[in-house]
């Protein structure tokens, strides 16, 4: 009798037991919940960032609009500006900072497609041995760099061949083509890659010249890619600052022509914002400065995501 | 004009093209390195700078640099590590996912004056941290996460299913197959792109002229306690680096040889910066090698 009860008392135990470890968590799942908790604790990290970053600009931006009572559309055509004394016309800078963008765009483009289908398409192997290393150096050095060659060559040189200071837009356009035809060639290799290898066969085989199979068919399908290309290219030219900063001249005036000294909003950013005290009037219009910065970062970011949509629509056609 | 004629015609255009891109390189470097590398000595890559003029060396703008990268290396490797296995394991492919990969295309394509601005207003103004090297160093791993989160999320997708299958198979977890098996095969190409973040941080200059601030004051290299105000290793003393201080010599800069200065001092940014590449292509094929067992 004390036998069977001891037995018993052990069996139900034992029973207990696995009751126990088969409704709890093992251990294993116990890692899982830990892995999960703190990959999403990470990923809330960057997407609390991200917001944080979206509203405190943001309201500092709209803070001219809503508290010192300046009229939007007067903030974006105004020419003159000079916030001590209550004038906030941003429009130079805002023209500045398209002219450069699209000037360099402009100039880097021909030679970027130029490389890209260099690489691609005419000498693959020089590509990857010469060419790669070459965009990759001239992403790595650091824009105060670019800045700084700008001041000690861009500029005398332009003095030298314009007149004037030196400073001004076409110097800017200048540095910022160098900054800018890395990003748009590279996407460029990418997308001329991605062409399907049939369609240049294709046209090969049907007498077409190099030429013609790069310019009609290959180029052609790698439209999309090359337009999100330069638009990155510019996106990346229009939040610029401290190289632009240093080569355009820094003066809050509508330009003139291109050998003038002139400003953007990253450069009137840069060299203003430390000057000016918290919460006034010439403070508050260059947060707004900074927002239409923002701004234009998120416009140029739904372009390539419209961009990419269309191109892949054709392709699936 | 024929085909055949267009086709050579185009052919020499394009390189004539890539002998320009080639040539501005080639010039960009040389230009650098021949009007720096005679200005760099050791006193100049260890002394200290004029706070006035600007002149002097920049042995603490360099130990600056370098404190800066380690210090955002080390808050941003975890958390761009955890939101990369986030991104590439746990997320599913729905409207929230592709909401947070927006979000992170976003802060990757905002303008780095932008970021900076952003930590001048939270650390400088509302909490009132003042220019100091942890308000630089987070600024810059705001820079640097959504890079090093997709680099890190890339790698990890790139490793074969059946890996993560055979884990899983084993009874391991899904952490545990992702940090013990994943992770070891993914790690040469994470710590390539991890080496190559660190050289855009450390060139980066214009999200920290409002966070960790444009002066270096003198620190005693005796004193490495963190909690002493002139210790090289306080994180609430501003720290102007090196990129920093070639752009105040040649925006603000009163010394009378700001050109030679600043060549000399961008001749070592490239130089570093050209290490960091180099290095990440290194480690890279050797960590590659090493965790495939190939030659």
């Amino acid at each position: 009798m004390e036998q069977t009860n001891f037995q018993l008392k052990k069996q139900d135990a034992q029973s207990n037991e696995w009751s126990a470890r088969l409704h709890h968590a093992t251990r294993a799942t116990r890692e899982d919940w830990m892995g999960r908790g703190i990959s999403y604790l990470c990923i809330g990290v960057i997407i609390l960032v991200v917001a944080s970053m979206l509203w405190f600009i943001t309201s500092k931006g709209l803070a001219t609009f809503t508290q010192n009572h300046v009229n939007v559309w007067q903030f974006l055509t105004g020419t003159n500006w000079s916030p001590d004394t209550g004038h906030i016309g941003a429009a130079p800078m805002i023209v500045g900072s398209f002219a450069v963008t699209f000037a360099a765009a402009i100039v880097a483009t021909p030679f970027a497609v130029g490389t890209a289908i260099f690489m691609t398409e005419i000498s693959p192997n020089k590509g990857r041995k010469l060419l790669q290393p070459v965009i990759e150096l001239l992403v790595g050095i650091p824009s105060v760099v670019y800045g700084f060659i700008g001041l000690a060559v861009v500029v005398p040189f332009m003095r030298h061949l314009v007149g004037g200071s030196g400073f001004g837009i076409i110097s800017a356009t200048f540095v910022l083509f160098v900054m800018v035809l890395p990003t748009i060639t590279s996407m460029t290799v990418d997308s001329l890659r991605a062409v399907p290898r049939h369609y240049k066969e294709a046209s090969l085989a049907l007498g077409a010249t190099r030429w013609q199979t790069v310019s009609r068919v290959i180029l052609r399908s790698a439209t999309p890619g090359i337009l999100t290309a330069i638009i990155f290219g510019m996106a990346r030219a229009f939040g610029e600052a401290l190289a632009v900063q240093m080569v355009i001249g820094n003066a809050a005036v509508m330009p003139k022509n291109l050998i003038s000294a002139a400003s953007t909003l990253t450069s009137q950013l840069t060299s203003g914002i430390g000057d000016t005290i918290d919460g006034t009037l010439p403070n508050n219009a260059l947060w707004s400065l900074a927002l239409i910065l923002l701004l234009m970062s998120l416009f140029f970011n739904a372009l390539v995501r419209v961009i990419a949509k269309r191109g892949q629509l054709k392709h699936e056609r | 004009m024929n085909a055949k004629r267009k086709d050579f015609v185009a052919t020499v255009m394009i390189n004539l093209i890539v002998a320009a891109v080639v040539g501005i390189l080639v010039f960009l470097l040389t230009y650098i390195l021949v009007a720096g590398l005679p200005h760099v000595s050791w006193t100049f890559l260890t002394g200290t700078t004029d706070a006035f003029s600007g002149a002097g060396g920049i042995g603490v703008q360099l130990f600056n640099s370098f404190y800066l990268l380690v210090l955002t290396m080390l808050i941003s490797i975890p958390i761009s590590l955890g939101a990369g296995i986030y991104l590439a394991e746990y997320a599913k492919d729905n409207w929230r996912t592709s909401l947070i990969r927006s979000a992170i295309e976003v802060l990757s394509s905002l303008p780095s004056v932008v970021v900076g601005l952003f930590g001048f207003l939270l650390f400088v103004v509302k909490f009132k941290i003042g220019f100091s090297v942890i308000s630089g160093a987070i600024a810059l791993t705001f820079f640097n996460l959504p890079l090093l989160t997709r680099n890190i999320e890339e790698s990890l997708s790139a490793v074969s299913s059946s890996q993560r299958e055979a884990g899983l198979s084993l009874g391991l977890s899904k952490w545990k197959t992702e940090i013990g098996i994943i992770l070891p095969v993914a790690l040469p190409g994470i710590v390539t792109g991890v080496v190559l973040s660190a050289g855009r941080v450390f060139g980066e200059a214009a999200a920290l002229i409002y966070t960790a601030g444009q002066s270096a004051p003198v620190t005693n290299f005796a004193d490495w306690n963190p909690m002493n105000a002139d210790s090289p290793l306080n994180p609430l003393r501003p720290a102007e680096t090196l990129a920093v201080h070639i752009w105040k010599i040649n925006t603000e800069g009163l010394a009378t040889n700001a050109a030679a200065l600043s060549a000399a001092a961008s001749a070592v940014l490239i130089i570093a910066v050209l290490l960091f590449n180099l290095s990440a292509r290194l480690l890279g094929n050797y960590l590659y090698r090493r965790v495939t067992a190939s030659k």
